[in-house]
């Protein structure tokens, strides 16, 4: 008879390692979805141990105490207690620590202790630890806390064989006396007396060396420095930005290529009509014209983990405290708004992370001003087919001056938008603490950075094969039906659904220079802000034959005016067509309310950036 | 605790400039002005580390009025706005 699966539940503080041991276990075997009822994001992995043993592992959000102050942290909380809805108490609680700093998690895990649930305590990133001249009595520190304990190196292959074989041993004899749960939120007192009692603990098994970590000094006496930091934050956000513009070109000429070949075989085997003008038209020049720009975003996704991995978003977000507070935000803020570079959607579940309400409500308002990676289709569209590829002052190329220009109007407006919130909306503002820790510095994890940007690339790709696939049948069922009657001379679009639809619109969109091709791109649009590109491609091809379709670029460049596309760039700073943003910010914010003001705000914004481009370019003569 | 730390003045480690050395005395959460709750304000304090005897010192200061700082409390750094690092009495 095969046992049972084994569930185990990592839990740990903030930078304890705890994501790297759980992608050393587990491997891209890992399911991400949500807790019922909340957004909090919900990590699953599988793996089976050196005796056979299926075990089901979950990350938990990272935490100091049980207390639960965020949505998060009770998470961890109703978890570990077997609380949580629809979730099974963990058969064995992992409590992972970073070896280097052992303070905070010991004092975690003597809380943990009083909930009875089966533990293990973890000593990851041990030869980090060894390295710096930390040395840890095992056995004593078992003795002392009463639980086993394990060392384990969760970056390096085998680092993690110790533990392995630990649950091995402790899962044969589980479940033998179930404990009782005397677990309670702690006083201050309490508080103060387990903090004193982990120190205890930890002088007298672990010995420390006399200096701390002075590559971690070093690098933030310049990282940190009240202006230098400064400057290396914003190098650090134009070398991103320039990257994602130029360095990803290569592979996305290749995708492009490959999808143009994919076309040409396809209208090479299949006789005219319908099915060759679905496969090319609406397939593959559709889905085809997303997928390109899977370069950029794993280009993003990268610098954003590897940020993250090295330690330097919570400097990032010490840097920008006071800076975003003058615009009423918060210093947390800073990393969900950076995340929303890549997509909005992680962005706004990453505002988690800031416990008072007001402050994550503002966060939320304004993360989709951010540029997020859906965009870049779009601005990269645009830009290379409007704007000469030329360099300034010898060194910047115009197109990515403009592409960073685009970025620096998106985070402007969202801090005015935050302006204008915190002086109309929330007067009486008390400003939130900001308390983070700043980690030491440490050599991102490149397997867990890889596993990081695949999961990323998966969700992509899926959004690409469903919503944008559909998205695009629908773009080409309206843009081919009904057919031209028989001896019509005008294109056959002009006989179609979306043009009916489109020139239904242009009246409005009209005073910003759209024509009815961009009003029916915008609807689609809505699902996701990338099928915009995708659609105007199926629309202009199906309008202009097979040779448009290869170049959407070029024949962009011939149907619309500069101060079309300008106008275009304008409103898509603002864009608030993103479904799934919007279905975010509803269950982020648990009300329909705050949706619609993002959503009539964002409109508003985009249709008056637009018009004010149109008319100033038009009467500059782009016209 | 050594003579030393007994004879010099108690202050709050939120009006500590950088480079600033020496040992958490108590926390005293009333009339900081943060946004927390006395004991909210406390239970994070010591959930960070600063509890009585720890060793601190002032590494950063943020650019706007030298806010936040980075404090080093005994192994770690952390983060910390001087409205909150008030409640932190040192010597």
């Amino acid at each position: 008879m095969e046992a049972p699966l084994l569930h185990l539940a990592l839990v740990g503080t903030p930078n304890s390692g705890k994501t790297s041991l759980f992608n050393a276990l587990t491997g891209s075997r890992q399911k991400v979805a949500n807790y019922p009822g909340v957004t909090v994001e919900r990590k699953e992995g599988f793996f089976v141990t050196p005796l056979g043993r299926q075990v089901s592992v979950v990350d938990l959000p990272g935490t100091y105490s049980l207390r639960g102050r965020s949505p998060d942290e009770e998470i961890t909380r109703d978890f570990v207690l077997g609380k949580a809805s629809g979730e099974i108490v963990p058969d064995l609680v992992l409590c992972v620590a970073d070896s280097t700093n052992l303070r905070l998690t010991i004092r975690l895990l003597l809380e943990l202790k009083r909930t009875g649930r089966p533990m293990i305590l973890v000593l990851n990133m041990f030869d980090i630890a060894s390295r710096r001249g930390i040395t840890v009595d095992v056995e004593r520190l078992v003795k002392e806390l009463g639980v086993p304990v394990v060392t384990s190196i969760a970056v390096r292959k085998g680092g993690t064989a110790d533990l392995l074989a630990l649950t091995d041993e402790i899962s044969a004899k589980l479940a033998a006396e179930p404990q009782e749960n005397s677990w309670r939120a702690l006083s201050v007192s309490e508080l103060r007396a387990t903090q004193r009692e982990a120190d205890r603990i930890i002088a007298d098994c672990v010995s420390l060396p006399a200096r701390p970590d002075t590559w971690t000094a070093r690098i933030d006496a310049v990282v940190l420095h009240p202006v230098g930091g400064l400057i290396v934050l914003a190098l650090i956000l134009f070398v991103m930005f320039q990257a994602v513009f130029a360095w990803a070109q290569p592979a996305m000429d290749l995708l492009k290529s490959g999808f143009d070949a994919l076309g040409e075989l396809v209208k090479a085997t299949l006789p005219d009509g319908l099915l060759q003008s679905f496969l090319q038209d609406g397939v593959i020049s559709g889905v085809g014209s997303v997928i390109v720009f899977l370069p950029q975003i794993i280009l993003i996704f990268l610098f954003i983990l590897l940020l993250e991995d090295f330690g330097y978003m919570a400097r990032a977000a010490f840097l920008m405290d006071r800076i975003m507070g003058g615009a009423g935000l918060h210093g947390r803020a800073f990393i969900p708004l950076l995340s929303s570079f890549a997509c909005a959607i992680p962005g706004i579940m990453a505002t988690r992370v800031i416990d008072n309400k007001r402050d994550r409500l503002t966060t939320i308002l304004i993360a989709p001003l951010m540029t997020c990676s859906a965009r870049i289709p779009v601005y990269t569209l645009i830009i290379s087919a409007f704007i000469p590829a030329k360099d300034v002052w010898g060194f910047i190329n115009l197109q990515g001056l403009v592409m960073f220009g685009l970025y620096v109007t998106g985070i402007v407006s969202a801090l005015a938008v935050s302006f204008v919130i915190k002086f109309f909306m929330i007067r009486d503002y008390a400003p939130a603490p900001f308390m983070l820790e700043l980690p030491d510095y440490k050599l991102p994890r490149l397997k867990s950075i890889a596993i990081g940007i695949y999961t990323r690339a998966k969700m992509f790709l899926q959004r690409a094969g469903t919503t944008i696939f559909s998205m695009m049948v629908l773009i080409w069922f309206l843009a081919s039906f009904p057919q031209p009657p028989a001896g019509s001379t005008e294109p056959a679009i002009d006989f179609s659904l979306a043009a009916i639809i489109g020139k239904a619109l242009e009246p409005l969109l009209a005073p910003v220079g759209f024509n009815w091709q961009i009003a029916v791109a915008l609807i689609p649009g809505m699902a996701a802000r990338e099928v915009a590109v995708a659609a105007l491609g199926t629309v202009y091809s199906i309008e202009g034959g097979k040779e448009a379709a290869e170049q959407i670029g070029q024949v962009l460049a011939t149907k619309w005016s500069l101060a079309t596309a300008l106008s275009m760039l304008a409103w898509y700073i603002f864009a608030p067509q993103c479904a799934s943003t919007l279905a975010v910010i509803r269950r982020e914010t648990g009300s329909w309310g705050w949706m619609a003001v993002t959503f009539t705000y964002m409109l508003v914004l985009a249709y008056a950036a637009s018009l004010v481009t149109y008319n100033v370019a038009v009467a500059l003569g782009a016209g | 605790m050594t003579d030393h730390d007994e004879k010099r003045p108690h202050m709050p480690l939120g009006l500590a400039l950088r480079g600033y050395t020496g040992v958490i005395q108590h926390l005293s959460t009333k009339d900081t002005g943060s946004a927390l709750s006395d004991i909210e304000l406390e239970s994070r304090l010591i959930e960070l580390g600063f509890v009585e005897g720890a060793r601190v010192e002032v590494l950063h200061e943020g650019l706007v009025g030298r806010d936040p700082i980075a404090v080093r409390v005994d192994s770690i750094t952390i983060a910390v706005r001087r409205r909150e690092a008030m409640a932190i009495i040192v010597a």
